[in-house]
């Protein structure tokens, strides 16, 4: 299987064990990806801060790129990014006036035609028979929370993506590596976002209230498909952690490495080693068939 | 949607997220639902009620623009359809092109600061983000525990990813974001 490729900024930077992981299981599994040559940043949280028309046009020319490029089919691991591309797509291609003030700025005309797949739907297409069946390490004593966060799945109405209050989809595919999705209230509340930087404060409460959630349920691993996500359960949560001294600690694993591991996988070359909070322990404890709480 | 007898901050507002603010009936669900609530001066519902009453000036200033995380539960679960995250994301916009000073300046130098980065490399270059973001704020010793150990596992570089085209990047950047952004 073949599919077009838009990393984003962060899967290059402090995301890279996401980029490094997703590759390690593709290859396993048969897959190629096709990075978009001289692809721009989507913009994030901030361009749709600043500039309506910017939020559109910067997915936009990575759209325009993709399909120069003779992709039908590309895949953005980084929820925010989906979810840009998506909501960019959609405007496109049902506002008029924002396609031609668009196309004006990009001196482009836009067609529409790619499908934009996120983390989830790509291990769909892939089959998850094909996990399963090439699960090698026993996950029958972990126990999984799987955290969507904003971005894959609201708004429901343009991503059409699972279901915006319960979503299940990640479940199902944590299920396929043989360990066990826990039942959770936070999985689509929101972790404070691109506030990280410039309030660091929010960002520790609503992720405290998440992490805290998971750990009640019984979570031994937080798994997620976003960066900003992982930044603030993860590099966050050695603040949250020095704020509040005595709390557990809970690992944060993006759903590549988890369906890395479950192949069997070299946990350096799935970049596990490059987490704030340490992976080590949960590692030692799977091979020892008893997982740490 | 043009309209002789709509007030222009209004007409602005329907331009930029194709829904009109008086189809808020104010039931309140987005405030209850919004996880930043709690740090917001204003209520989402109640920006949308200065809206509705011609406040708009209150509405621009209120510090819930800028506090807004994007995360569209409100988006979601609003009765009428109305979208307050894209309601949030104009005011924002407008706020900015019409001079008013930002209610909260550190968020508005991050979005500046990332931006920035956008211009001068095509993507964004984290250590750059954060120097521009530290120099603009002085706050200068945020963050210094979690750099080193990002740095020493190579998840921050030092040198940013440059695309082919910034110099149009750059010209997107700058006739696209037309208010006063400084
Ligand atoms: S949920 Fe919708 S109708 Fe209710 S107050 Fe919020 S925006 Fe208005
Ligand atoms: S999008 Fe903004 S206003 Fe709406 S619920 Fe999220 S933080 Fe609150």
């Amino acid at each position: 299987m073949n599919f077009g490729y838009y990393p984003g900024c962060s899967l290059s930077g402090t995301a890279k064990e996401f980029d490094l992981s997703l590759k390690e299981v593709l290859k396993y599994l048969d897959t190629d990806l096709q990075e978009i040559n001289d692809w721009c940043c989507c913009g994030a949280s901030s361009a749709h801060s600043a500039s309506h028309l910017l939020s559109v046009a910067l997915p936009a020319r990575n759209l325009i790129l993709a399909k120069e490029q003779g992709m039908k089919e590309i895949v953005a691991p980084c929820a925010a990014c989906f979810n840009r591309l998506k909501v960019a797509q959609h405007e496109l291609k049902t506002d008029d006036h924002i396609r031609i003030n668009t196309e004006e700025l990009l001196d482009t005309k836009y067609s529409d035609g790619i499908n934009v797949l996120n983390l989830i739907s790509l291990f769909q297409q892939i089959g998850l028979e094909k996990i399963k069946s090439n699960a090698k390490v026993d996950f029958s004593k972990l126990n999984v929370a799987c955290y969507y966060g904003c971005l894959l799945v609201r708004p429901h109405d343009i991503l059409k993506f699972d279901d915006p209050e319960n979503p299940t989809t990640m479940e199902e595919v944590v299920k396929a590596t043989g360990a066990k999705p826990v039942d959770w209230n936070f999985k689509v509340e929101c972790c404070g976002a691109a506030h990280s930087i410039a309030h660091t404060e929010i960002v520790e409460n609503l992720s405290m209230k998440i992490l805290d959630d998971a750990i009640n349920y019984k979570a031994n691993v937080i798994v997620v498909a976003c960066p900003m996500c992982h930044s603030n359960l993860d590099m966050r949560q050695k603040n949250i952690i020095k704020h509040n001294p005595g709390r557990n600690k809970i690992p944060i694993l993006y759903l590549s490495q988890l369906i890395g591991l479950s192949l069997g996988l070299d946990h350096k070359k799935l970049g596990l080693d490059l987490h704030f909070i340490d992976t080590a322990p949960l590692i030692a404890s799977l091979s020892e068939n008893e997982v740490a709480v | 949607m043009e309209n002789n007898h709509v007030h222009p901050t209004i007409q602005k507002i329907i331009n930029l997220t194709n829904q009109d603010p008086a189809n808020c009936y104010q039931c309140g669900k987005c405030s209850a639902g919004c996880p930043v609530r709690d740090y917001f001066d204003d209520a989402p519902n109640r920006v949308i009620r200065f809206v509705q009453l011609g406040l708009y000036d209150r509405a621009l200033k209120s510090k819930a623009i800028w506090l807004c995380a994007g995360c569209q539960t409100c988006s979601s679960r609003c009765p009428q359809n109305f979208e307050p995250a894209k309601f949030m994301d104009a005011l924002r916009e407008i706020a900015a092109e019409e001079g008013i000073a930002p209610s909260d300046k550190n968020v508005q130098k991050f979005h500046k600061a990332f931006l920035n980065q956008i211009k001068n490399n095509g993507r964004s270059f984290e250590l750059g983000l954060i120097r521009d973001y530290k120099l603009a704020t002085g706050k200068l010793f945020q963050d210094i525990d979690a750099a080193p150990t990002a740095i020493l596992k190579g998840k921050i570089g030092f040198t940013p990813h440059k695309i082919k085209d910034t110099k149009k990047i750059k010209s997107i950047i700058d006739k696209a974001v037309k208010g006063n952004t400084k």
